[in-house]
C-alpha cells in the first residue's frame, strides 16, 4: 500500500465513528420523523399509509395545542427577560468591589449544575409546602395555596425556577464580558467623573453587545425547549378552560408532543407536533444568523 | 449632566473615584449576600427538611428540625429503598457519562482533525452538515428514533434499546456535532508545521494525531468534556426513552422521578432522595470548579 492511500485510510477510520453515529442516530430518525408525520404511523412495526397533511391540519385543530404552542411562546418571552435581567445585575455585583466575589460567582452558577427534573422536585415541596405554609402565618391570600394548582401563577412558578437554574450561566457569560473590557476605559470614565450608572450605561453595556447576543439566544432556545423542570414541577397541570375547552394550563410544547405520543398514543400527530417544533427552531436560528450576520457588517 | 458639572468642580473627589467607596461597597455586598442567600435557600431547605420525620413536614413545613438525627435514619430508608436503588443508579449515570464522554471527545477530535487538514468538498459538506444539525431538536427525532433502534437491535442481535452501548451511541450522535464544532474551530489555530516536522519524521498519520496533535487539544477538551458531562449526567428524557422508566439500568435522574412517583408527598424521603441526587456533581464541582466554570463560558462564546 502507497503512504498516500495509507494516509486517506486512516483519515477514513477516523471519520468512520462519528459519520456513522451521526447517520444513525439523527440523520435517518430525521428523515423517519418527517416522512412518518404524513402517514398514519403508530409506533409500532405495522404498515403505515401515506394520509398527506391529515396530521398537520389535526394538530392545528387541536385547541391543546394551539394552547401550549400560546403559553410555550408567553414562557419563553418572560423567561428570557427575567433570566436576562437577573443574571446580569448579579454579574454586576459580582464585578464590582465587593469582597468574596469569587465565592459569589461559584456559588450562584450552582443550581445549573444540578439538573431539572431534581430541581423540579424540590421547587415542587417549596410551591406547594413552603410558601403555603409561610402565606397561612402572615395571612397573605395569594400565597396561602398552592401555586403550583393555581392556574394563574403556575406560570409564574416555572419561569421562577428556570430563572433560578439558568441565571447563574447566564451571569457567567457576562461576567466573561464584563472581564474582557480593557480597565483603562472604565477608568478614564471614572476619572473624566461620569457616575457609576452612567459608566455602567454609556460603556459597558455597548462593550458586552456581543454577550447579550450570545445569551439571548441561548436563553431563547433553551427556555422553548424546557421539558425537565416542566416534567417534575407541574407536569402539565392543572387543567384550565381556554378558549371553551379543557386544557393542561402549563404544559408546554415539548411535553405537549410527549404526551400525544405516549398519552394518548397518537405517535403520527405527536411527530407532526414535534415537526412544527423544529421548524420554528429553524427560524429561531435564521434570525440568529442573519442577527450576527448584520453585527458583522457594522464592525 | 448635572452631576458631572459637580464633579469637574472638586478635583480631589475625582481622584478619590479610583479607590473603593467604603459606604457603596458596603451596600453592594449586603444586597449580594441577601440575594447570595435567596439563590441558596432551596439547597437549605432540602438540607434542613431531609433531618425532618414526615409528621414534622406535614404538621408544620416551615420549621427546624427536632432532631438532625433523624437525617441517618431517612438517608437509610431511602438508600435500602429497592425503588430507588441509589448506588445501581449512580454506577449506571457514571457507566454512561464517563464512557459516552471519552468517546465523544476522541472521535470528535479525530474528525474535527481530518475535517480541518483536509480541504477538499466534502470534507466542508460534512462539516456544514454537522453545523446544520445542532438545530435539530431532540423531539423531532426521538420517535423514530426508538423504533429504529428497536428494529437496529433485533436485526443485529445487538440490543440498542435497554443496554449500555445503544445510549453512549446516541449521545456520541447527538453530542459530536456541537464537539466537532468547537476542536474544528480550536485545531485551524493549531500550526501546521509540528505535523509537518512528524511527517518527515516518518510519523504515521495515526500517530501524528495521538502524539503531536491530541496533547495541544487539552485546553478545548475541557470545554467539551463539562459541556457534555453536565447534559449527559443531567439528561432524563433520553435514557427515558432509550432505558426506560422501569428498567434495569437507570440513571439518577430516571430514578429520582421513579421514587418521587411512588413516594407522592413523603416530603423527608423525596428531599433525602434529591440530595443524594445532588451530591456527586456537588463534590465534583468543589474539585473542579475552576474547570466546569471555564468549560461552560468557552462553549457558550463558540
Amino acid at each position: 500500500m502507497t503512504s498516500k492511500s495509507k494516509r486517506k485510510l486512516t483519515e477514513g477510520l477516523f471519520l468512520t465513528p462519528t459519520v456513522l453515529a451521526f447517520l444513525v442516530v439523527q440523520i435517518i430518525p430525521f428523515i423517519y420523523g418527517i416522512y412518518y408525520s404524513f402517514t398514519d404511523w403508530t409506533g409500532t412495526g405495522a404498515a403505515t399509509k401515506m394520509v398527506g397533511l391529515e396530521n398537520y391540519i389535526k394538530i392545528f385543530q387541536d385547541k391543546g395545542f394551539l394552547h401550549s404552542f400560546l403559553i410555550t411562546l408567553e414562557f419563553t418571552i418572560l423567561n428570557v427577560i427575567a433570566v436576562n435581567v437577573i443574571a446580569f445585575l448579579i454579574s454586576l455585583l459580582v464585578t464590582s468591589e465587593i469582597r468574596g466575589r469569587n465565592i459569589y460567582r461559584a456559588g450562584f452558577f450552582v443550581p445549573n449544575l444540578i439538573g431539572g427534573i431534581v430541581l423540579g422536585s424540590i421547587w415542587q415541596f417549596i410551591f406547594s409546602s413552603i410558601l403555603p405554609s409561610i402565606g397561612q402565618a402572615l395571612n397573605i391570600a395569594g400565597l396561602s395555596k398552592s401555586l403550583i394548582t393555581n392556574t394563574n401563577t403556575v406560570m409564574f412558578t416555572m419561569v421562577t425556577v428556570n430563572t433560578w437554574q439558568y441565571a447563574g450561566y447566564i451571569m457567567l457569560i457576562f461576567v466573561a464580558a464584563i472581564q474582557g473590557i480593557p480597565k483603562s476605559v472604565l477608568e478614564a470614565a471614572e476619572v473624566d467623573g461620569a457616575p457609576y450608572w452612567r459608566r455602567i450605561r454609556s460603556i459597558q453595556i455597548p462593550l458586552m453587545a456581543n454577550s447579550f447576543t450570545i445569551s439571548l439566544f441561548l436563553t431563547l432556545t433553551n427556555s422553548f425547549k424546557m421539558y425537565d423542570v416542566n416534567v417534575a414541577l407541574t407536569n402539565g397541570g392543572p387543567t384550565g378552560l381556554w378558549s371553551k375547552t379543557i386544557v393542561n394550563s402549563s404544559e408546554l410544547l415539548a411535553l405537549n408532543i410527549y404526551n400525544t405520543a405516549f398519552k394518548y398514543n397518537k405517535m403520527a400527530q405527536g411527530q407532526a407536533k414535534a415537526v412544527i417544533f423544529f421548524l420554528v427552531l429553524v427560524v429561531f436560528s435564521v434570525i440568529q444568523v442573519s442577527w450576527n450576520k448584520s453585527k458583522e457588517v457594522e464592525m | 449632566m448635572q452631576a458631572e458639572h459637580v464633579h469637574h468642580e472638586h478635583p480631589i473627589e475625582r481622584m478619590a473615584g479610583s479607590k473603593p467607596h467604603p459606604g457603596r461597597r458596603l451596600a453592594l455586598e449586603i444586597v449580594t449576600f441577601i440575594l447570595f442567600i435567596l439563590f441558596m435557600m432551596p439547597f437549605l431547605i432540602v438540607v434542613l427538611n431531609s433531618m425532618r420525620t414526615n409528621a414534622e413536614i406535614i404538621n408544620q413545613p416551615v420549621g427546624w428540625p427536632e432532631n438532625a438525627g433523624n437525617l441517618f435514619a431517612n438517608i437509610k430508608s431511602v438508600w435500602e429503598n429497592p425503588t430507588f436503588n441509589f448506588l445501581n443508579a449512580l454506577r449506571d449515570s457514571v457507566i454512561i457519562t464517563v464512557l459516552s464522554l471519552a468517546i465523544i471527545s476522541i472521535c470528535s477530535a479525530m474528525a474535527a482533525w481530518v475535517l480541518v487538514r483536509n480541504k477538499t468538498k466534502w470534507s466542508n459538506f460534512l462539516f456544514m452538515m454537522y453545523v446544520a444539525a445542532m438545530v435539530i431538536p431532540f423531539q423531532v427525532v426521538m420517535f423514530p428514533l426508538v423504533t429504529w433502534f428497536r428494529d437496529l437491535g433485533n436485526f443485529l442481535h445487538f440490543p440498542m434499546l435497554r443496554s449500555y452501548q445503544g445510549i453512549i451511541f446516541a449521545y456520541l450522535g447527538f453530542g459530536e456535532a456541537m464537539s466537532i464544532f468547537i476542536f474544528h474551530g480550536f485545531i485551524k489555530g493549531v500550526p501546521l508545521e509540528l505535523e509537518e516536522a512528524a511527517d518527515i519524521d516518518g510519523c504515521t498519520r495515526a500517530g501524528t494525531f495521538f502524539r503531536i496533535v491530541l496533547p495541544l487539544l487539552q485546553p478545548v477538551f475541557v470545554t467539551v468534556l463539562v459541556l457534555n458531562g453536565l447534559w449527559i449526567w443531567n439528561d432524563y428524557l433520553l435514557p427515558l426513552l432509550l432505558l426506560g422508566a422501569g428498567g434495569e439500568i437507570r440513571t439518577i435522574p430516571l430514578a429520582v422521578q421513579g421514587f418521587i412517583g411512588s413516594f407522592v408527598k413523603q416530603w423527608h424521603l423525596i428531599m433525602v432522595s434529591t440530595l443524594l441526587a445532588m451530591l456527586p456533581i456537588i463534590i465534583l464541582y468543589i474539585f473542579a470548579q475552576k474547570y466546569i466554570v471555564q468549560g461552560m463560558v468557552d462553549g457558550s462564546i463558540k
